[in-house]
């Protein structure tokens, strides 16, 4: 059971297809598997489906692979910050389709624990209901939803074993935890594998099962919105 | 005088009471987090954290902890962090006592429109879909009339909509409304400000 791989390109080697469903992890920039991502663009793989909150910046994120026209549908639910993107939408080049951000999460996680639709309040009486199956629970009305099953997950995480146990750091978890799950394979990449034993197994956020490849590397991590207090603030 | 920003952010903090967890928008929404004084709130970001705290000082920022507008924050003793699907989950279950959100209209039905303009503005909802489904109270803060002078408190929303029959309040420039039975009901007049006023500013059947 070898999960750990030398680099994002080995740890991908035999997963990748064009026409393939990508669920990745990330909110904003924050959290991004952005070596993985970087390979997928290497890999030159085509006609991409990604499940993901956002869809990066021009050149940072999965923004990287709407540069090199690689993506062919987005399914998200904030898609503001890139210009690339919104170019593409509006030419008729990229397909997209909105989710409401707990409907896309909740949409991975119960794929990755095989429940493959559930009802939710979310969207009711807007155009995210055109289509669905209504149905009524005490009084109330909800749509159904679906849930998401990947052919990939990728996903950031701050510190692995070499089990695949996963820690993630802060508001960097995010989506990572559905998204790892829901896919057939996942792959990791993390900023420190640490020994067998020395992450606390109370405090894993993501058992190992659900993790198959991890690569350790370096990470630019960038910021998008920096906003700062003065000292005298205080 | 109407209300300014801040004035219109401390009349919406007056509506948090203590020992609440509640969700900020952006904009005008963020700026409630600083006129709560002294009462224990615990903000959510719905990107996985309760009890967000203040920008960081210069330097200290940290990028793998931020909130759902992506800015950078800080973390208090209270803390602690959570992936999006149980984020969501707290949401949808009704677990967060009240949302503050900005917005583009709302009717006199409470029907609420703030994510999307056809053919001009197509980011995305977000969050708030599931916000304004899930949480416990809906108070909207926005100016009163658009900056043509509509009104943005309609009869029915034009926009596309973001909920249904969600809103339960709204704190505007000129007072704040409640969403009641056959239309919206005044329930304070900001000083200086005439009842003739809000009722001109208004396109929504106003009850008394």
């Amino acid at each position: 059971m070898k999960k750990v791989y030398a680099n994002a390109a080995e740890a991908l080697d035999g997963l990748l297809h064009d026409d393939m469903f990508i669920a990745a992890g990330g909110f904003g920039l924050c959290g991004i598997p952005e070596l993985l991502l970087e390979a997928i663009k290497e890999a030159g793989t085509q006609n991409l489906t990604f499940a993901s909150n956002n869809a990066g910046v021009d050149d940072f994120g999965i923004g990287i692979l709407l540069q090199t026209k690689q993506v062919k549908k987005m399914i998200s639910s904030y898609v503001g910050e890139n210009a690339e993107f919104m170019r593409q939408y509006l030419a008729g080049e990229l397909e997209l389709e909105f989710n409401p951000q707990g409907t896309l999460a909740e949409r991975m996680r119960a794929g990755g624990a095989g429940i493959p639709g559930f009802y939710t309040k979310t969207g009711v009486g807007t155009v995210i209901a055109e289509g669905k199956e209504h149905k009524d629970f005490n009084g109330e009305t909800y749509i159904m939803e679906e849930g998401i099953f990947a052919d990939l997950a990728i996903v950031k995480a701050w510190k692995a074993d070499d089990t695949g146990n996963l820690v993630f750091r802060k508001t960097a978890r995010n989506f990572n935890v559905p998204a790892a799950t829901c896919g057939k394979v996942c792959v990791a990449e993390v900023e420190e594998i640490v020994p067998r034993g020395s992450l606390d197994p109370d405090a894993i956020h993501l058992p190992g099962i659900y993790v198959h490849r991890i690569i350790q590397g370096s990470h630019e991590k960038r910021i998008e919105q920096r906003t700062t207090r003065k000292k005298e603030d205080a | 005088m109407p209300w300014d920003r801040n004035q219109m952010a401390a009349r919406a903090a007056q509506e948090l009471e203590d020992g609440m967890y509640v969700n900020l928008g952006i904009g005008i929404p963020t700026l409630v987090a600083n006129y709560v004084g002294d009462k224990d709130i615990t903000l959510q970001s719905e990107n996985g954290m309760l009890g967000m705290g203040p920008f960081p000082f210069e330097g200290e920022e940290d990028p793998d902890l931020i909130n759902a507008g992506k800015q950078t924050i800080t973390e208090l003793s209270r803390t602690s962090y959570f992936d999006s699907a149980t984020s969501f989950g707290m949401i949808r279950g009704g677990k967060i006592a009240a949302a503050v959100l900005g917005a583009m209209e709302v009717d006199e039905e409470g029907d609420l429109a703030n994510w999307m303009i056809p053919g001009v503005l197509v980011k995305g909802m977000g969050g708030a879909m599931d916000l304004v489904a899930g949480v416990g109270r809906v108070i909207v803060v926005m100016d009163h009339t658009n900056k043509h002078g509509k009104s943005k408190l309609l009869k029915k929303c034009t926009l596309p909509l973001t909920g249904k029959k969600v809103v339960n309040r709204i704190i505007t420039n000129l007072g704040v409304m409640d969403v009641v039975d056959g239309g919206l009901k005044i329930v304070e007049i900001a000083e200086g400000v005439t009842e003739d006023e809000i009722r001109a500013a208004t396109e929504a059947n106003i009850v008394n």
